[in-house]
């Protein structure tokens, strides 16, 4: 059997439909909305901002903590049961890494950048929506940054290599399956999160990293312009405001 | 708090004003959407003003509880979740979320909006549990009511997953809902100095002497109450404090 036709209609190397936003959460610092499909996340940054205990403090650079959390009715089954799981812990790891290396936070010793990602809708792909939410979160924080991060799952579906699973697909029992979440600062072609769980050979793996860093560049594209947006809808008001 | 802050809250108060411009007994502009997360079985999001939740309802099949065998319950839970206010933090809920959320389940139940007898499938076996959680998305003030009005549209847009045998099938919703015999609403009156405001924001929840919750029915039966706050009312306070509580009870009725 081979996979030929995608089941819900897709190209192989298209995503599904994508919204985002900048400065949803009025509390935040920054914050984002991403969502994929019927995936959404949420982001929120707060700080650069005092950290305690002190003993976490680094005395030469600002240190950033990243927090990935489903809310209790956001998954397609039972009730996700509130305070964190280990896959919810090992998320936020990766997410903070993923996140890292395009912040400087050489300027802001002894201080966090907090960002809280939280998931309201989770169907496939949610960690890169966290990515992508958080990103965005940052970048509206106004914190120095290199590049933003996009991010997008690639992955192998019996005998074909497709962008952005989603539940059907990762669930795909009548051929081998891999996911392979891609964290990509595009503007330098640089990989800051992958991982894979499946099963494939090399030179699939790295058709997989061509192929996520052309879904990267159009992912790259809607945040930047959910950023340009925002302003765009604050001149307005501003506008409005003075007549 | 700020003492300056709150004498100027005070003051401008004698001339019916609020530091946002707004009069003593009026809401910010109020939105309810319904059906707003795929998963859930039931969902809505409230906006008052700046403040802005979710809530979510799942449902599950379990075992009744043993002095209750023909009745289903339900369970209300809410996040404060830090992603919401720079004075959230990660962890256990804090007692302000357990008692928020016991405010929103104390109206819901005691109004006996929900016959929890019809939650039942078999008789000391089976019933239906309908886990209500609250998420906050932004903490401008006034989490209650708008909590309490979010868990009420959550249910009224509830749908019945379907079942096989002793399993639910979530991917399936049925066109079944639940029967909701009124609707119970949350309006918190504050007292701050010697006046009486609704829907506080931020600075005005921190300056607040007293609060009394108030839930009612269309009837105007009061079916929950709480009052917080550092300072003790009177019961000349407390009428009033009802009285608004209705009056504007019946204006975030008709949001539904």
């Amino acid at each position: 059997m081979s996979y030929s036709k995608r089941a819900d209609g897709r190209k192989f190397d298209e995503m599904r439909k994508i919204e985002a936003k900048a400065g949803v959460i009025p509390n935040a610092d920054g914050s984002a909305f991403f969502k994929i499909g019927n995936t959404g996340a949420y982001a929120a940054v707060y700080g650069p901002r005092n950290l305690y205990p002190r003993f976490l403090q680094n005395p030469k650079k600002g240190i950033l903590r990243c927090h990935y959390n489903m809310m209790p009715f956001s998954g397609k089954g039972n009730r996700v049961r509130p305070g964190g799981s280990r896959r919810s812990k090992e998320i936020s790891l990766v997410t903070g890494k993923a996140l890292l290396p395009v912040l400087n936070l050489d300027e802001y010793p002894n201080s966090v950048v907090d960002v809280f990602i939280e998931l309201p809708e989770t169907e496939a792909g949610s960690r890169c929506a966290g990515i992508c939410a958080a990103s965005m979160a940052l970048a509206d924080a106004g914190l120095l940054m290199k590049d933003l991060v996009s991010a997008v799952s690639v992955g192998r579906v019996d005998d074909r290599l497709v962008i952005d699973l989603d539940a059907v697909e990762e669930s795909y029992e009548e051929g081998p399956v891999a996911d392979i979440p891609i964290a990509m600062m595009t503007n330098s072609d640089k990989i800051t999160l992958l991982q894979m769980d499946g099963l494939v050979k090399k030179e699939q793996l790295m058709e997989v990293l061509e192929m996520a860093k052309k879904a990267c560049k159009e992912v790259y594209d809607i945040q930047k312009q959910a950023l340009k947006d925002k302003y765009k809808v604050e001149k307005q008001v501003a506008g409005e405001k003075n007549e | 708090m700020n003492e300056n802050l709150r004498s100027h809250i005070i003051e401008l108060f004698k001339s019916d004003l609020r530091i946002d411009g707004r009069k003593l007994t009026q809401y910010r502009p109020i939105t309810v959407e319904t059906g707003v997360i795929k998963m859930a079985e039931g969902s809505a999001r409230v906006k008052i003003g700046e403040t802005e939740v979710i809530v979510g309802v799942k449902v599950e099949l379990g075992k009744p509880y043993p002095d209750m065998p023909d009745a289903g319950t339900i369970m209300v839970g809410a996040e404060l979740l830090p992603l919401s206010s720079p004075n959230f933090e990660l962890g256990p809920p804090s007692i302000e979320a357990i008692e928020l959320a016991r405010v929103v389940d104390r109206g819901i139940r005691e109004s006996k909006t929900l016959d929890f007898k019809k939650l039942c499938i078999k008789k000391g076996e089976q019933v239906w549990i309908l886990l209500i959680d609250i998420c906050t998305i932004n903490d401008a003030g006034n989490l209650p009511d708008a909590s309490s009005l979010a868990a009420l549209a959550a249910l009224r847009d509830m749908r019945f997953p379907k079942v096989n045998g002793d399993t639910v099938n979530y991917q399936e919703k049925t066109n079944k809902k639940l029967d909701l015999k009124n609707s119970p609403i949350a309006v918190t009156v504050v007292k701050i100095g010697d006046k009486l405001i609704v829907d506080p924001s931020t600075e005005e929840k921190e300056a607040l002497d007293a609060r009394l919750t108030v839930a009612s029915l269309e009837d105007g039966t009061l079916c929950a109450m709480q009052k917080g706050g550092d300072t003790a009312l009177t019961a000349e306070d407390i009428s009033k404090m009802v009285d608004l509580g209705l009056e504007k009870g019946k204006e975030l009725r008709k949001l539904l």
